[in-house]
């Protein structure tokens, strides 16, 4: 009976019989046995909702099924709870076989061990390191190391612009910085609500991806060689508050930006054409049409460096995939990976998640609008930069995101903010990383 | 008490104000979950311009509410008769009796209503997966898990509120039943239960609740199988957009039964003052 | 549990203090066992949900359980106190961010507390004579807390847009303040915790205290009016201690939930938590899983529970003592 196995184990329980047991003990590692195996897959969402991921990935699994003979039980977790659930998989050794995870978080999970090194034999059983775009694989774990996870969804930033509003202010697509603040500044009228700019700048991991991206434009890093964080470099401090200057000396971002908690908000403030610019990834191109606004309304450039500065428009964006270490199944769980990063696949998922391809040669097929995808795949494959790759990256990103959410609010509620309050900022995000680290 | 002309004032001020401070945000999920994306998105009005009810249709299709309604219903109702069930004892026994101990129990429980979750959250994951490795019985990820999870939850909170509601019934009313000839139990169910109905009650409808609005452990505890409505409805909040008006329109539906549910437990408050008249 | 293994006190040996009528532990043969057997399913769930799992919380703040070793925690190495220590420095970093947060949610349970049971006791005490509509009136006044948490707070969430929301909206038709006020970033989100927060747990307060009134026996009012006494004074003689044990259940765990309230925040805020609004336990939790410093939140979490229980027994003795007196 359930309820008597129950309180038979609650009590043992509380007899601290178990506890000794602590961690993920059981990893067995009778890879691939035959018969019949079921692999669990934690997908992350791409599309437009937890259904819709859902629809676009199981006829795909059904053919790895069909293929294969393996089955996938497939489950789609949200952003808000990927890293959590991720966390206490870790924590518990209760895990599923195969997980995406957000690329920039993959150093920082590599280090906790509980992923499957990806070495030569595990690369060659997933076709090979060489089909993949090399700045993508690299995302993959800290260099010098075999990598826990592969790239499966490429995304880049680029800066969309307003075709009609561009035309009738009569400015060009920017190539520099400076360009692209005159462009905004003519754009703007705050009279009638109408803005050059929207900035995502609520949201931690958007304003640490720019300070990420202005900073390497200064030629700046967020670590030294020696894995310590230099936050508060000049490069890093200025690239911050050329940033928030958008918001504060240019003013061509609307405050309310400020609490604009995740890409989404901005993105919908262009693709209803009250903002005349904005930056995205390239997955907000099904956001805009479903928000409206037609394929060719909206053009894209690289989010363009300030004169002089390092051409880096975006950060290598996307999303890995990675197998736990304690998998019962790592033959079938590599053939799953080998076949989710195989050309056929990322063409049929390229389309509805709105991801570019992390393989060499393979064609972007996100938007039927041949420039932008050149442009987007340009951006990815030249000029992105991985953000750093060192176990202390998620707390860069946490850090530093929410100091600058900080510093938007307060230019957005009417204080200024001077290049000593944004080094003030940046060391308190500092002291941080260094004490818990 | 006598209804004097202050007194109707003072009651006017404070329906007025109240129910204006609750009315509101209501009024505002109702009349957003009859707009379309594009309305909520935009400035707010009072009125709907153009109204719709497409929120409630397209709400079941962009994310599996029927299903997280059902865990919702299922996890709250029976951690709720538990909890209730449970803390009826306990506080019988904390009221009613001396017993070494006693001190220490209800200090204990009381310790344990100031547990912060975050405290015992990673911790209770591993003590479910460990009895899942030793006992098989699967916790994290069933109803079963999330059941006892907030059943205890309510408890502590159950049991002082229940003791105090029975320490408030005349001894005497328990002795007659003995004289009666019910033993313990017997006067427990027949005198101090029905005197005690609006605290029980009210304690049930803090336990369901409880169950029913938890978010920080079923966002670590449910998967897509056992998902409740407190994780689910943030899925509206997706990569591409915020559905507004479906949002508002599943917490409207979602609420719609509970609020009934309320109406129902009214009754048996006004059957409470009754028994309070009695004695 | 150590309580399983005692004796019963014989009745013979109780202290004499307290004048105790025949009740029903005087039953002989049943005192021994019967409230252990009552109290033992409570206990039991409370061992495996809240004490174990304290237990190892507790033991968690003092080791390192960082990223590196949270897939195997028995590699974790000693941390000793320096969890605590560097939880405690209010020179660094870490701890200038706890000490902050704990600031904003003294201010915060304390504004709500009151809020709540002033507004609780107003409603319920307006609602105690029967009068037309009155079910509907208290049907609509626990609205608020039938709704799932998350979705009321959401309400509130979209309500305190600076754009698009009804509170900037009511705020500028009746022309009141300049421009529009920013509603969850700033200082302003204080207020609006404090507002969301309030909005949900004064009907807590108010379906307590009125379930509290209903036990007052109206012969007592009668016996006032005979008396002359006013509304005023009948509430300050009869209602106010009658709800004396209610209340005072009532503040303690208002307190407790609010000071350890994680919901609304997390809720209202998501991961763009502005400082106004960082209170303890989303600071802990942000402190726990998203710098992956397991240890450093258990420790920080201890303090908490340290904290709440210092003034829960300030709490409980000084209420304790004063109902001596009276």
């Amino acid at each position: 009976m359930r309820l008597r196995s129950f309180v038979a184990a609650v009590a043992a329980t509380a007899l601290g019989v178990s506890l000794a047991a602590c961690g993920g003990s059981d990893s067995g590692s009778d890879g691939g046995t035959g018969g019949d195996q079921t692999l669990t897959y934690w997908a992350s969402n791409q599309g437009t909702s937890l259904d819709n991921d859902k629809q676009v990935l199981t006829p795909v699994l059904e053919q790895f099924t069909k293929d294969t003979g393996i089955k996938v039980n497939l489950e789609v977790i949200g952003w808000n709870d990927l890293q959590t659930r991720i966390q206490t998989a870790i924590t518990s050794g209760q895990a599923p076989d195969v997980v995406n995870i957000g690329n920039t978080w993959a150093a920082s999970l590599q280090a906790t061990g509980a992923f499957l090194p990806f070495d030569n034999d595990a690369l060659t059983a997933i076709g090979g390191k060489d089909k993949f775009v090399p700045t993508a694989l690299a995302t993959g774990g800290k260099a010098g190391e075999d990598i826990t996870s592969v790239p499966l969804y490429g995304l880049a930033y680029g800066l969309y612009y307003n075709k009609a509003m561009f035309a009738a202010a009569k400015v060009e697509p920017p190539k520099t910085w400076e360009e692209m603040v005159t462009a905004a500044q003519k754009l703007t009228n705050p009279a009638k609500n109408q803005w050059g700019m929207a900035l995502a700048a609520g949201s931690y991991t958007e304003n640490v991806h720019f300070a990420f991206i202005n900073g390497a434009q200064n030629k700046s890093e967020w670590f030294g060689a020696d894995g310590k964080p230099t936050f508060t470099s000049d490069g890093n401090v200025q690239g911050v508050l050329r940033y928030l200057d958008l918001m504060q000396k240019d003013k061509v971002a609307n405050p309310s930006n400020a609490q604009y908690d995740n890409g989404t908000k901005s993105v919908n403030d262009f693709a209803t054409k009250k903002v005349a610019m904005v930056i995205n990834q390239n997955n907000a191109d099904s956001s805009i049409v479903a928000n409206g606004m037609k394929a060719g309304e909206y053009g894209v450039v690289p989010f363009p460096a300030p004169a002089g500065g390092e051409q880096v428009a975006s950060h290598v964006a996307g999303i890995n995939l990675s197998v736990f270490k304690n998998t019962k199944h790592k033959d079938a769980a590599l053939k799953f990976v080998k076949y989710m990063t195989d050309a056929t696949t990322q063409t049929t998922l390229g389309k509805p998640f709105s991801s570019l391809p992390v393989l060499k040669d393979a064609k972007p097929v996100f938007t039927t609008d041949a420039a932008e995808a050149a442009i987007f795949s340009d951006i990815y494959n030249t000029k992105s930069k991985p953000l750093p790759l060192v176990p202390a990256e998620d707390q860069f990103e946490s850090t530093v995101g929410k100091a600058m959410n900080g510093l938007f609010a307060k230019i957005a509620t009417g204080g200024t903010v001077s290049a000593d309050e944004v080094k003030a900022a940046l060391q308190t995000a500092q002291d941080q990383v260094a004490a818990s680290s | 008490m006598v209804e004097t002309k202050g007194f109707k004032a003072y009651r006017a001020v404070v329906l007025i104000v109240l129910g204006l401070f609750v009315t509101i945000p209501l009024y505002v999920m109702v009349t957003s979950s009859l707009k379309p994306l594009k309305d909520v998105q935009g400035a707010f009005t009072w009125w709907p311009t153009n109204l719709t009810i497409a929120p409630f249709i397209d709400m079941w299709k962009t994310v599996p509410l029927a299903r997280y309604f059902v865990n919702s219903t299922i996890v709250s109702v029976v951690a709720t008769l538990f909890s209730v069930a449970l803390a009826i004892l306990a506080a019988f026994a904390v009221s009613r009796f001396k017993f070494r101990g006693r001190t220490v129990f209800t200090t204990t429980v009381l310790s344990t209503q100031m547990f912060p979750g975050v405290l015992f959250l990673l911790p209770l994951f591993l003590i479910f997966v460990n009895i899942n490795n030793q006992f098989g019985v699967q916790l994290v990820g069933t109803r079963l898990g999330l059941i006892i999870t907030y059943l205890t939850f309510s408890l502590p909170f159950s049991i002082w509120m229940l003791a105090g509601y029975f320490d408030s019934i005349p001894r005497e009313l328990d002795e007659a039943a003995l004289v009666d000839g019910c033993g313990p139990m017997g006067a427990l169910w027949r005198v101090v239960l029905p005197a005690a109905r609006p605290g029980v009650i009210a304690v049930a409808i803090y336990s369901f609740m409880t169950a029913w609005g938890e978010v920080l452990f079923a966002s670590v505890m449910t998967t897509e199988a056992n998902r409740t409505l407190s994780v689910g409805l943030r899925q509206y909040s997706t990569q591409t957009n915020i559905y507004w008006n479906q949002i508002m329109a599943a917490a409207l539906i979602v609420s719609i039964p509970v609020v009934i549910g309320f109406l129902l437990a009214q009754r048996h408050f006004v059957a409470g003052v009754t028994a309070g008249a009695v004695k | 549990m150590s309580v399983a293994t005692h004796e019963a006190t014989p009745a013979a040996t109780k202290p004499p203090a307290r004048k105790s009528k025949p009740g029903i532990e005087h039953r002989p043969g049943l005192r021994r066992w019967l409230p252990y057997a009552l109290v033992a399913p409570a206990v039991l769930m409370e061992l495996v949900i809240h004490i174990l799992p304290m237990l190892v919380g507790i033991w968690m703040s003092f080791v390192k359980l960082t990223k590196f070793f949270i897939a195997n925690w028995s590699a974790a190495p000693s941390a000793g106190i320096n969890n605590y220590k560097v939880a405690l420095d209010f020179d660094n970093a870490v701890g200038e961010g706890l000490l902050k947060s704990f600031g904003v949610t003294v201010v915060f349970s304390l504004v709500t507390v009151a809020l709540s049971w002033v507004l609780g006791m107003a409603a319920a005490v307006a609602l105690q004579p029967a009068f037309k509509g009155r079910a509907i009136v208290r049907t609509l006044f626990l609205v608020p807390y039938a709704l799932p948490a998350y979705a009321g707070i959401l309400t509130w969430n979209f309500m305190l847009q600076r754009d698009t929301g009804a509170v900037n909206h009511v705020l500028t038709q009746l022309h009141l303040g300049d421009g529009k006020p920013f509603w969850l970033i700033g200082s302003n989100a204080l207020i609006s915790l404090i507002t969301v927060a309030t909005w949900k747990l004064w009907t807590f307060a108010f379906l307590t205290l009125m379930a509290g009134l209903t036990s007052i026996p109206r012969d007592l009012y009668e016996a006032a009016s005979v008396d002359g006494a006013g509304n005023l004074r009948q509430w300050r003689n009869i209602t106010l201690p009658s709800l004396r044990p209610v209340n005072l259940v009532l503040v303690l765990v208002l307190f407790l939930w609010t000071f350890s309230d994680f919901n609304t925040p997390y809720v209202l805020f998501g991961t763009a938590q502005p400082p106004a609004g960082d209170l303890i336990a989303f600071h802990i939790y942000n402190a726990s899983f998203l710098t992956w410093n397991f240890g450093s939140g258990a420790a920080m979490s201890v303090l908490l529970l340290i904290f709440l229980m210092i003034v829960t027994g300030i709490y409980l003795i000084v209420t304790g003592r004063k109902s001596r007196r009276g």
